[in-house]
């Protein structure tokens, strides 16, 4: 009774907490400016099926590929089980599915094989991490946290997958000696090889097989929790991440209207712009300045580095790093958010993304090539981020390198990058 | 056209196109093979400006859209339904952000008209220089691959050849810059260990090639750049697709 009492009492604070950190982070993404992304809900729903659930991006890099669904696969079927468990848990009862009969038998089995498939990956990519060091893991961004961050979460589903293969390995045990509550119930392909080096009384049975239930419970419980702080948080963004992505051409770069109604009274001194069009800033300085796109990518990415792998220019040593851009506006999304639970919405830190945390010099590295926005198996874009910060360097601060000045100059006066005169622009024809 | 003709076909030839003395080149190859396949065409000449591309990736959305809405106020003026153009920047620009500024036009990358062509059956590839058991490799330019996915008519016109198309490992999809695009074709690289043309054109002269194809006037900039720096231009050759179309013929 105190147990199941005490199981309620935990399971209520988890669902509370996370439920609270989700809403902080959803908060926060609605913190960017608005965009529309609801057009073409077929081609949008496919995607998601595509990319997020189907893992379609994932196989261009085949062994990662590969382990990252048994990853997958596993741990979102292995959660039938937590729905018994807490079943369990809160009436008091034991392996209460069983009267699925057969089908449980199967099930159970087929968690096994799942839970040593997931405990497998995890230690291959512990060993990819840690021992191989792929260079894709490491970079300037990927010190301290970050590192300890995917350490951590592998370490723990290792854990989690332990926890459950030795209760079961007790529970068969237990059954096998006919000890009293526990009902012969499932099947055990996996777990019951460990039962020769489990003890052989009932008592220490039983201690491990609670220990290990509470372990794997309570383990779930805390890692629900970690998600909300964690680069994992991915397992959940990336379904809403890829309904919302970008469907149009890659080579699309947004217009900016603010622009087109300044442009248009330039050009046309007759014109007077709709009444509604707000002015606002040119391009972005700050993470509020983004849309809530490009903040829910920056919660969606799993640092995985496959875009930062294809981007030229890191692959020839320059500052840039897709990935980092990406970290930089969640982590500076977080102080924002942050700073508004300690000081109030309105509160200013003095501080920016442009600036203290992604310098000019990585943005005037990019050749806007979309290898990174090709290359993210959740279609996240810091391709728009990095324009979007040009934008304000080049509209808000006319701070950009005297070469780029130099062919806007040139566009300005000759109508060409360079500075030919326009009348020779027929003089192909006779050379 | 100023006599008030509205030509089937507009020819945006750009700066590079324009201005630049290799791309005058692939300019010329392009008006060579139109005119001998008798499509009747057009060149804004000296009314044509900047696309506004550089700029827009940049960041200079002002400069951008005040070329944009110049440029139509040509177009549409000239009543123009379709384009090519040799540039995959000026296509992007055209065909994608274009429209939203009252820009509207049927726009087609060279390579795609070739295509369309030899699927016609109007031209083909024949009596010129042979590129018969010559080794082809392929470059994609990113603002027509993956910006637009056109990967396979550049491809096409190549395997028209009799000739041996080797594909780099990054290549489509996966392929790698030039160095060139997002406005860095006008300033120096940022600081870092190596430029970014050298480590693609150290790529394609691994396969060996007789021909490194591009479908981009920067692009063959930095290519050309890449293999004069590896002393290697006697053996291998750079050339548009529009070149290598024209000399298969025996236009050029």
């Amino acid at each position: 009774m105190l147990g199941q009492l005490l199981f309620v009492i935990i399971s209520a604070m988890a669902i509370w907490l996370f439920s609270r950190n989700v809403k902080k982070i959803r908060r926060n993404i609605l913190l960017g400016k608005d965009i529309d992304r609801m057009d073409n809900p077929s081609e949008r729903w496919k995607n998601m099926a595509l990319v997020a659930l189907g893992q379609s991006k994932m196989m261009k890099r085949p062994i990662a590929g590969f382990f990252h669904i048994l990853i997958y696969v596993g741990f979102v079927i292995i959660n039938i089980e937590v729905l018994e468990i807490i079943i369990d848990g809160i009436f008091g009862t034991h392996r209460v599915l069983s009267i699925a009969g057969g089908l449980y038998d199967f099930l159970i089995g087929s968690f096994e094989f799942l839970a040593l498939g997931v405990l497998t990956a995890c230690i291959i990519f512990l060993i990819r991490r840690n021992i191989i060091h792929i260079k894709r893991f490491s970079g300037t961004e990927m010190k301290g946290w970050p590192v300890s961050d995917a350490n951590y979460i592998l370490i723990a589903e290792i854990l989690l997958m332990t926890a459950f293969l030795t209760m079961n390995a007790a529970d068969y045990k237990l059954q096998t000696l006919g000890a009293e509550h526990y009902i012969k119930a499932g099947a055990f392909p996996i777990s019951s090889s460990l039962a020769s080096i489990m003890p052989a009384n009932v008592i220490s049975l039983e201690m491990i097989e609670r220990a290990c239930w509470w372990f794997h419970i309570v383990g779930i419980f805390a890692f629900l929790n970690y998600i909300p702080y964690s680069k994992h948080f991915h397992i959940l963004l990336a379904f809403p991440n890829t309904w919302y992505a970008n469907l149009k051409q890659k080579g699309k770069f947004t217009n900016m209207s603010s622009v087109t109604n300044e442009v248009k009274a330039m050009l046309d001194p007759s014109f007077s712009p709709p009444a509604d069009a707000a002015p606002g800033r040119f391009g972005a300085k700050d993470v509020t300045d983004l849309t809530w796109v490009n903040l829910m990518n920056a919660y969606s990415c799993t640092e995985c580095g496959r875009c930062t792998a294809n981007c030229p220019a890191n692959i020839t040593g320059k500052l840039l790093s897709p990935r980092k851009i990406m970290m930089d506006t969640r982590d500076r999304l977080e102080e924002v958010g942050n700073n508004i639970d300690k000081h109030g919405k309105d509160y200013q830190d003095g501080k920016a993304l442009l600036g203290d945390y992604i310098t000019s010099e990585e943005l005037w590295a990019c050749t806007t090539c979309n290898a990174c926005t090709e290359a993210c198996p959740v279609n996240i874009d810091p391709l728009s981020i990095i324009v979007e910060l040009r934008r304000y360097l080049v509209m808000e601060e006319s701070n950009a390198p005297a070469s780029i000045n130099n062919m806007f100059g040139n566009i300005e006066n000759n109508q060409a990058p360079w500075k030919y005169s326009p009348a020779d622009r027929i003089n192909w024809i006779n050379n | 056209m100023a006599a008030g003709e509205e030509p089937e076909l507009l020819f945006w030839v750009g700066c590079a196109g324009s201005f630049d003395e290799r791309a005058q080149k692939i300019t010329k190859a392009v008006a060579t093979i139109l005119n001998n396949v008798g499509i009747k065409f057009a060149i804004l000449g000296t009314e044509e400006s900047c696309t506004g591309d550089p700029a827009k990736r940049a960041g200079n959305e002002f400069l951008f859209q005040m070329m944009a809405m110049t440029n139509i106020e040509v177009l549409n003026a000239y009543n123009i339904k379709k384009i090519v153009t040799a540039c995959p920047h000026c296509f992007n620009t055209l065909k994608n952000e274009y429209p939203e500024l009252g820009g509207n036009y049927e726009v087609l990358h060279h390579s795609q008209l070739l295509q369309q062509l030899i699927d016609e059956g109007k031209l083909k590839i024949e009596n010129g220089e042979t590129f018969k058991g010559k080794k082809i490799t392929y470059h994609d330019p990113c603002y027509l691959g993956r910006a637009n996915g056109v990967y396979e008519a550049p491809r096409a016109v190549i395997e028209q050849l009799d000739a041996e198309l080797t594909e780099m490992k990054r290549c489509k999809t996966n392929g790698l810059c030039c160095g060139a695009g997002g406005a860095q074709m006008f300033k120096e690289p940022e600081k870092g260990n190596k430029d970014i043309n050298i480590e693609r054109t150290e790529e394609a002269l691994a396969l060996k090639p007789d021909v490194i194809a591009v479908g981009c006037p920067f692009c063959m900039t930095m290519i050309r750049d890449g293999v004069k720096l590896a002393e290697k231009e006697t053996e291998v050759q750079v050339l548009d697709i529009a070149e290598i179309a024209a000399k298969a013929n025996g236009w050029s």
